[in-house]
């Protein structure tokens, strides 16, 4: 089974880097970009077989390890 | 006063802070590998020293958080025992959370390696006795992930409690924008836990605590932990 | 099997006839494994085809050195039963096309040769040219390989603390990033790649190998389809943590008695690591592939031993000890296998899936290697520039306008993002004439720098292969640090045109020349041809790392002016120019009269070695305050440096200055400060060798350079030369 965990900074935390990529974006004459703000993707392949019981893991990995949640959140997909 | 400097695979400050201890303590720290849980008895202190632990691959001082010496750390630091975080030291007990707040990203998203000046705002530490409050010192900063970011909730309280024992400053000791190297909120460089047991600084002292290297700015500090542990 | 095409042979980078040669060794037509492994073993890169008989022409042995060109890494005595190890390496062409990853895999790939040799490596510099500062990809390149040196040297932990940087257009569509790094190693503990003991486990330890650097070309040869061209990256991806790692693991095999042999896997991967080994030591080698750790699945054994995954080594054990190395490199989480074994057969034989996939002699191969005379037509001299035909501009706006140029400005936003204080040994940081790294737990230290002015070397190669040469010496010099020995990184075009092969040839007489005569032998280096784009060569850029010894830490020399009211002297010129001046291929000449042309200035090597001998001996003496080599940009330029290094001012008294007296750029000179007692001994001493061109003085907002009535602020000064890079960079 596979997962997908989206780690993206809290809303409101101030991202440097996303900064960064708008204003390379309108440098580059997208105008229409109000905000940019980047994360990371980490994928996982479980051994899991129950989708509730693999989500479940995932988070257990988020809220430990994977996602600072000081200044992150994170989003799963678990894909059976 | 015993102490012990934790070793992760890609730290690198790990031998210049063991320098700076003997050099102040006499006495050479003992080196302890991550692995091991139970940390050397009687300790005074645990250095958690700069460098790149595991890489820093997923988030700075993430994976060094979990890392079996770090339950020791807790224990020891539950204890009373003074721990001291340079650099990914900071950020490690940052991700631990024996400190609050968290460190990203530098503002102008450059790793940063230069001299900056630090106001000492606190001396009621283990860590600063020997500084004069308010004094200006020069440190190096070399960091990539050293801008500190905390709620509201935390930064009332880090002000309130007088927890903030370093800020980044102009030479005149003005904390001003233009001297704050990495964008940290309110210019903090470092900061003490509730307890006042635990430092973490981005900058790092070891380096500038021999004339030869061009300073001895950092050398108070070791001097402090000396006469408050012994 | 794939059958051996014209088209596969030549994708192969072999020409027909290296391809004969092949067919007479073997008595049989190759495989394709085998001939991947003729065609990287016989590569400009690792048989030096070209390069070879001129390099055979270099100085490379003294007294002090212990291992010169051939080995992983130079080896040199320091003295306290310590030794230097150091090369220099290029990675041009990856990190034009990846910058970030480029950069970094170039000195994760240095940093290998030297601590394979038993060093801890204690310092790092890069020497980076780039195109012009307004090329459209300028920027991008810049700041994808400073953060890349940046990343990977950072992160290992050893100090990024020198090197140079120069910009020209005829560097657009070839940048060049030349790697140096220095260690340190115990004298009775250095470990080389030689061979021996019949039945010695063969052991590799470190990354996985997956499909990393397999180049482009051969992935034509019909075993290939467009899926396994995707999986196959071409760019390498640095691991600075696991190199690390791989560091510390091998110091730590280092400290016990159980390494024979050892290697790294560099350009090459385990094809050269594993044929060098065995060839050195005149003995076979043979290989069970299965066992090669592996990071993809389905590799095959032509990807195995063409793969230039990072982070690998091979070596050779005492028999039965594999545990104590295996249970080592366990602990640091790396890869261990033992891969097979010498044997005295003197072949190379590689099994997967318990079939012989490669059979080949390695003696012939080795000595089959192609050596090439090519031809070559020197460099026609270009007429000297007669001062009387430059233009004059005043020294007012002269000095602001070169101090804020491409080639002199600061420096700062590039090493600001170098770690170069780790390790705690840095005593001389980034930004004067060499750095210097204390010897650990001493009072000693070892200066490092690295030179070479393109321009001068294309004006006219044997000059300027002199003058890189000496520039090196003087800067180790001025540091006062005794010159021992260098590294040289051969930066070139495409050797088949003759005008190109003219220029190696000139360079390498100009070095051996200047080695020669100022004892400083060459130790180690590295060449990197076919440096062109679109049929245009670089500026030819022949590299010189330097290393010199500081005995004691106290005698050591800064460019900084360290009081008011001190002496400042230039020692050096010669009197019959020192009124006239040098302006040929000066950075006045070009970039304030935009004339990129003339003879460069000559190197006069005798006078040099006097000129650097006085100098340092006034260094170790204790009678000067601070020192400087004239270089780039001239006289005045030097001593703008000086000021600003010290935010001091300084008053001269020269005479109806000339711009060609300010900005000449004339060799073998220095500019020191001496405290008041002293000036007129020295002078006295020196006599016309030197001459008093003023005092220091005035600090703060009025600090300024005065000159002839007029004056040019510091702060002014600082304005163009701090400012200038960020400027560029947008930060």
């Amino acid at each position: 089974m596979k997962a997908r965990v989206h780690v993206t900074l809290k809303p409101g935390v101030l991202d440097p880097q996303g900064k960064a990529i708008a204003n390379a974006l309108h440098s580059l004459g997208f105008d229409g970009v109000k905000e940019a703000r980047q994360g990371k993707v980490i994928d996982l392949d479980l051994d899991d077989t129950d989708a509730e019981a693999a989500r479940a893991r995932v988070d257990d990995m988020c809220r430990q390890l994977l996602a600072n949640t000081v200044i992150e959140t994170y989003r799963i997909e678990v894909d059976p | 006063m015993k102490s012990a400097v934790i070793v992760f695979p890609g730290s690198n400050c790990d031998r210049d802070v063991a320098v700076s201890l003997e050099q102040t303590t006499g006495r050479p720290p003992v080196m302890h590998w991550h692995a091991d849980p139970a940390l050397p008895e009687d300790l005074d202190l645990v250095v958690v020293p700069g460098g790149f632990s595991y890489g820093d691959y997923l988030r700075c001082g993430a994976m060094a958080a979990h890392a079996a010496a770090m339950t020791g750390v807790r224990k020891a630091a539950e204890r009373g025992v003074a721990v001291l975080g340079i650099c990914n030291g900071f950020q490690v007990l940052c991700e631990t959370g024996l400190l609050p707040g968290a460190l990203m990203r530098n503002r102008d998203l450059r790793f940063l390696c230069k001299d900056v000046h630090l106001r000492v705002e606190t001396t009621d530490t283990l860590f600063t006795g020997h500084y004069a409050p308010g004094q200006v010192i020069r440190i190096p900063i070399a960091h990539h992930d050293g801008n500190y970011v905390a709620d509201l909730a935390t930064q009332c309280a880090l002000e309130d409690e007088d927890r903030v024992v370093f800020r980044y400053c102009d030479p005149a000791g003005k904390v001003t924008e233009d001297a704050n190297p990495n964008g940290s909120l309110d210019n903090i460089a470092g900061i003490l836990s509730e307890e006042r047991t635990v430092l973490g600084l981005m900058p790092h002292p070891e380096r500038l605590a021999d004339p030869r290297l061009g300073g001895t700015d950092g050398r108070p500090l070791f001097a402090s932990l000396l006469e408050a542990l012994s | 099997m794939t059958t051996i095409t014209p088209n596969i042979i030549a994708e192969h980078g072999l020409t027909a006839e290296e391809y004969q040669r092949v067919l007479d060794i073997l008595g049989r037509a190759p495989n394709l494994t085998e001939l991947g492994i003729f065609s990287v073993m016989w590569s400009e890169h690792c048989s030096y085809k070209s390069s070879k008989k001129w390099l055979k022409t270099l100085p490379t042995s003294a007294p002090w050195v212990i291992q010169g060109p051939g080995e992983n890494a130079g080896v040199i005595d320091i003295g306290d039963d310590l030794t230097a190890v150091f090369k220099m390496e290029s990675h041009n062409h990856p990190s034009f096309i990846e910058p970030y990853q480029g950069a970094a895999t170039g000195v994760g790939g240095i940093l290998r040769d030297v601590f394979t040799m038993g060093a801890r490596p204690v310092a790092n510099l890069n020497a980076l040219r780039f195109g012009a500062p307004d090329h459209p990809k300028t920027r991008h390149l810049i700041s994808g390989v400073v953060a890349g040196i940046g990343g990977y040297g950072n992160c290992v932990g050893v100090p990024t603390v020198g090197g140079e940087v120069n910009f020209h257009p005829d560097y657009n569509g070839n940048i060049l990033v030349n790697a140096m790094t220095v260690g340190i190693a115990p004298a009775d503990r250095i470990f080389y790649s030689k061979a021996s003991g019949v039945g010695n486990p063969v052991v590799y330890v470190g990354s996985k190998t997956g499909r990393d650097g397999i180049h482009g070309a051969t992935m034509a040869s019909a075993e290939f389809n467009a899926d396994s061209e995707e999986k196959r990256p071409t760019v390498q991806v640095g691991d600075p943590f696991t190199e690390k790692l791989l560091i510390e693991a091998c110091l730590e095999l280092m400290a016990t008695d159980v390494i024979v042999a050892i290697q790294d896997m560099g350009a090459a991967g385990l094809t050269s690591s594993s044929f060098e080994m065995a060839s050195k030591g005149g003995l076979g080698v043979e290989l069970t592939l299965d066992r090669v750790p592996m990071r993809e699945e389905g590799m095959t054994p032509y990807e195995l031993m063409l793969s230039e995954s990072q982070e690998r080594m091979l070596m050779v054990l005492e028999p039965g000890k594999e545990p104590v190395a295996e249970a080592i490199f366990r602990k640091w989480g790396l890869d261990f296998a033992v891969i097979g074994h010498l044997t005295d057969t003197g072949r190379m034989v590689l099994t997967w899936n318990g079939e012989t996939v490669a059979d080949l002699p390695i003696d012939p191969l080795a000595e089959a290697a192609p050596e090439y005379d090519r031809p070559w037509e020197p460099t026609p001299p270009a007429p000297v520039v007669d001062a009387a035909d430059v233009p004059e501009v005043p020294w007012t706006e002269a000095l602001p306008a070169l101090m804020g140029s491409p080639d002199l400005a600061s420096r700062r936003w590039i090493w600001e993002q170098y770690d170069h204080m780790v390790m705690g040994d840095t005593v001389q940081r980034p930004g004067g004439d060499a750095a210097v790294v204390r010897i650990h737990g001493s009072e000693r230290g070892l200066a490092m720098t690295t030179d070479c002015t393109p321009r001068y070397v294309r004006a006219d190669p044997v000059m300027g292969g002199r003058q890189a040469v000496a520039e090196a010496w003087r800067n180790l010099t001025a540091a006062g640090a005794r010159p021992l020995a260098v590294t040289d990184n051969m930066n070139f075009g495409n050797p088949e045109k003759p005008l190109i092969m003219g220029q190696f040839v000139g360079a390498c007489q100009g070095l051996a020349e200047a080695c020669r005569a100022l004892d400083f032998p060459v130790v180690s280096g590295n060449v990197s041809l076919y440096n062109e784009t679109e049929g245009r060569a670089i500026p030819p850029t022949p590299t010189i790392g330097g290393v010199g010894v500081i005995d004691d830490l106290d005698r050591m020399a800064t460019v900084t002016f360290k009081a008011p009211g001190e002496a400042i002297v230039v020692i050096g010129e010669r009197p019959d120019t020192r009124e006239s001046g040098w302006l040929g291929q000066s950075l006045y000449l070009r970039e304030l009269c935009g004339r990129e042309e003339g003879a460069p200035p000559p190197v006069d090597l005798e006078h040099e070695r006097h000129v650097g001998d006085v100098v340092r001996g006034l260094i170790q003496a204790g009678r000067v305050s601070a020192c400087h080599d004239v270089s780039d940009g001239g006289l005045l330029v030097a001593v703008a440096e000086m000021a600003l290094a010290g935010d001091m001012g300084a008053a001269l008294t020269l005479a109806a200055p000339s711009a060609a007296a300010l900005f000449g750029e004339d060799q073998g000179r220095y500019v020191v400060t001496v405290p008041a007692e002293g000036v007129t001994g020295l002078l006295a001493e020196l006599g016309t060798l030197a001459r008093h061109i003023g005092d220091t003085g005035g600090t703060g907002p009025d600090a300024a350079i005065t000159l002839g009535g007029a004056e040019v602020a510091l702060s002014d000064l600082r304005a163009a030369h701090e400012g200038w890079l960020p400027g560029v960079m947008g930060a």
